[in-house]
Order: C-alpha cells, then structure tokens, then sequence
C-alpha cells in the first residue's frame, strides 16, 4: 500500500513531464487569439510565428515529445490541507526525489549548476532547487501540487524596482513598460507578464512570479483597481508592436496578471517576471485517501 | 518577401542575396554551440575540432539519450537567447567563416556591423519550438567536446528546417532594431 509521500512523489514527477509536453488549455487558447489577430492584421511574418508556435503545440501532442528544450528550474506551489497532519520535511524531500526521477528515467536535459563553479549536479535538483512554496489551508483535507519548470529565457528577464511611493501608479507603468521594452525579443513574447505590488522585495517578486507563471490567462485580479491597472498594462504592451518573437506585430503579451500585498509607508516595491509563450505548468490535488485527480492547469 | 531554400555549405553570395523578412530553409549540415563551447573556443582559445567555414550556427543545448554505440538519439531540440553570446559573433564570422547563425532574441550591433563586414546572416528561428526543430533534425551527426555536455560542438544533418526568418542581414538592416525603435517611441508617447 502507497504512503501519501509514494504518492507525492510519483505525482510530482508526473507533473514535471505534464508542464513540459502538455500545454495548459486556457494557453492553447490565447495562442489560437494570436494567431488569428496576426492574420487578421495582415502581417506575414508575425503570422507566420504565430502558426509555427501552433504546429509546436500539435507536433507535441502528436509525438508525446516536449514542447520546449528548456527544462528549466523546477517550482512548486503546494497548497497543503492544514488538518492533514502532513510531515512537511518528508513532502519537500520527496518532491525533490520526484524532480530527480522524472530527470533520470526520461531522460530529461538537466539545466542545475552551481551559480559560481557552474558545475552541474546532472539531476535538476540541488542546493535551493527545487524551489517549493507552501501554504496551509485551514479545513481541507487534500494537498494541492502546482508545478513549472520555469525556463530560463523568460526567467532572466525578472526586475526589481523599489519606487518611491510619491512615484504611484505612474511610476509602476512606466516601470512595467520599461522592462517589457529591456526584454525584446528574448523572453519569447508573446509572454505573459507577472507583476507583483509591495509586500518588501522579496514578497514582490514572488508574487510577480505567481503571476506569471501560475494564474489562468486572462483571469481578472478580485481587486477591481488592480484588474484595471492588468487591463491597462496588456493593452499598451500589445500597442509597443514588439510582437511574436520581437520581429514585429500586435501579440507581444498574452495576459498581464497583478498580484500584490499591503507595503511600508515609505515604500512602492514592483516587480515583473515574465514567463514564455509555452505557459509551463501542470497541477493535480493528491486527497486524504491517496487518489489523485489531475487538473488542466488553467484554474 | 522572398523564399530562399539554402544548402550548406554557404557562399558569401548566398547570404548577401538575402533581405530583411525574407524567409530561408536549411537543407544539409548545421552546428550546434552554446555558451561553454563558444567559452572554450575564444576565452581558452582552443581551436574548434570541424571546419566552420560556410556554415550555419545554432544556439542550442540539445537533450539527448546516449545510444550504445557512442552515438547520441535527439530528443528535443531548441533554441536558446543569442543575445547572451553576442559576443562570440564577430570572431565566429571573422576567423571561423560562419555565415549564418540561427537563433532567436536577436545580436546587438557589433554583431550587426561584423555580418555586414564578412557578409553573415541571422536567421531567426521560433524560440520554444523544440517539438518541430527536433523533427526537422534528421540525425546527430557528430559532437566534439563531449565534456561540456550538453553544451558540446554538435552537428546536424537537417532537411527544410525552417522556415526561418531574415531579421539581421549582410547590410547592416537588424529587424529587432527596427521594432525596438519603434516600441520605445510608442511608449514615450503613451507615458507623455
């Protein structure tokens, strides 16, 4: 009989080799936007893009292969029932030993060096990696895994600015226009652009990450100010004209999403990650009694 | 917006006929390198193990299965930021003969000025596209420097990989340069 921890482990791995062959559906969906806008815009190179990220999609699907080369730094969300009783040092190992497996039996390409010798651990785990957040949720009696291995291309174009609060909304705008600007071509737009508002300096880049790479395209903020303000970013981006791949067009982003936490008086954090056109990701809910329901990814 | 379908080895002539949006598929053999390869080849100074003259480049670290006879399965095939080794450009069209990099995020402007000096092309390719560039890679054909794994000297024999679009050419026209411009000027406008 499976302990939950057998089964955390197997699902992790599952997950990892899901976010790199199967993109999520509310992704599929935009890109299919894209492509239509590009045509009906009437740019030929642009569409052309468009397309070919389509036929990479289906190519995918058809030869179970991975979308992309990047197999990037694996991260976890997990979301744990607080009642559960769940041994969080037993979790973290295990989706540590997940990540290894899915590496070595796949074979998967391992990106994880060291950050000054830069040699390689082989096995995409290593010190700090995987990188795993957990929440307790009181009342659920289930455990919530989301998953990305987040490429890197897209990773490296990841900005910190401490603003002053005098600067206010503008001052995030322009910060925000600025970075996709700094970004070109070399995130592999069209991208969906995280921005994470106050909490202190790491609180904001966290957020602008579970922005970017966890939140459904096109879901709307609760906060109706900051859902203006997504609304506001992804229509001025898409007027830059950098477009797909930075070779020109109207689908330079997919989706804004803002995330954001209360800050100091003397303080206006912003931060922006962004994540690719692929939109890595894959989640499943492991239950109290050890089954596994696995999601699409677009919640 | 023409459509060029090129063999490798490449001429100077073969890339200087090419224009900004122009599009180009690769029939023949390609080299992979990235980063560490490109390290050892200028910051070590160690001469690379093939003849890169008249050919096409791609910046790329494959995963691959290692086949018992020594020989390397493909199995997925990308692209990665060309930005991130500008600097290798202007040696590897000088003193290599390389006419073509193919890559996606751009080169900046000395790379720009080398490719209109020794007439070299960049050849933008969709970044993130792994499942198709892999199909389009008929087989490893050979690598050297296997110790840098995966960022070794590969080589490809490729068949209508493509298609690639022309956004740097042999005379000094880079198309990210021109969208970039066009992009700032619309923000400055936006933010008044």
């Amino acid at each position: 009989m499976p302990t939950i921890y057998d089964v955390i482990e197997n699902v992790g791995r599952e997950l990892y080799l899901r976010a790199l062959k199967d993109i999520p559906a509310d992704v599929r969906a935009a890109l299919r936007k894209g492509w239509e806008r590009e045509r009906q815009s009437g740019n030929r190179s642009a569409e052309q893009v468009m397309f070919t990220i389509l036929e990479n999609v289906r190519t995918a699907d058809a030869q179970d292969t991975l979308v992309c080369q990047d197999t990037g730094l694996p991260v976890f969300l997990v979301d744990i029932g607080a009642d559960l009783g769940i041994n969080v040092a037993e979790l973290e190992q295990r989706l540590r030993v997940a990540c290894e497996r899915a590496t070595r039996e796949y074979p998967l390409r391992s990106n994880t060096v060291h950050p000054l010798t830069r040699k390689h651990t082989g096995v995409n785990t290593g010190e700090g990696i995987p990188v795993i957040h957990l929440a307790f949720i009181p009342g659920s009696m289930s455990i919530h895994i989301r998953m990305a291995p987040k490429g890197s291309g897209s990773e490296n174009m990841s900005f910190l600015k401490m603003l002053n609060p005098s600067e206010g909304i503008r001052g995030i705008r322009k910060f925000v226009l600025e970075c996709i600007l700094e970004s070109g071509a070399r995130p592999c737009p069209p991208v969906i652009v995280g921005v994470g508002l106050g909490g202190t300096s790491d609180t904001a880049m966290q957020l602008a990450k579970k922005a970017s790479t966890f939140r459904g395209i096109g879901s709307r903020n609760p906060d109706p100010e900051i859902a203006q303000l997504e609304q506001w970013l992804l229509e001025k981006i898409n007027q830059t004209g950098l477009g797909p791949q930075g070779l020109g067009g109207a689908t330079t982003a997919l989706a804004v999403h803002i995330e954001w936490a209360h800050t100091h008086i003397s303080q206006n954090p912003v931060a922006v990650n962004i994540q690719c056109w692929r939109g890595e990701r894959a989640e499943a809910i492991v239950h109290a009694d050890g089954s596994v329901t696995y999601l699409d990814g677009a919640s | 917006m023409a459509h060029h379908k090129l063999r490798t080895p490449l001429s100077e002539d073969d890339v200087r006929r090419l224009q900004l949006e122009d599009t180009v598929t690769i029939d023949g053999a390609i080299f992979g390198i990235r980063d560490a390869t490109q390290i050892r080849m200028f910051d070590e100074g160690i001469a690379p193990p093939a003849d890169l003259s008249g050919s096409v480049c791609l910046h790329t670290a494959p995963g691959v299965r290692k086949r018992p006879d020594g020989g390397y399965e493909k199995l997925s095939i990308g692209t990665t930021t060309s930005t991130r080794m500008n600097r290798f450009v202007p040696g590897l069209l000088e003193t290599h003969g390389v006419r073509a990099i193919v890559g996606k995020g751009g080169l900046l402007e000395d790379s720009v000025e080398a490719m209109r000096r020794f007439g070299g092309a960049y050849l933008a390719i969709v970044g993130g596209a792994a499942a198709l560039e892999t199909m389009q890679i008929e087989e490893i054909e050979d690598v050297w420097w296997e110790d840098l794994m995966p960022e070794c000297l590969w080589k490809f024999r490729v068949k209508d990989f493509g298609p690639l679009i022309v956004a740097i050419d042999a005379h000094g026209n880079n198309l990210y340069q021109r969208v970039r411009d066009q992009a700032a000027a619309r923000i400055r406008d936006l933010l008044g």
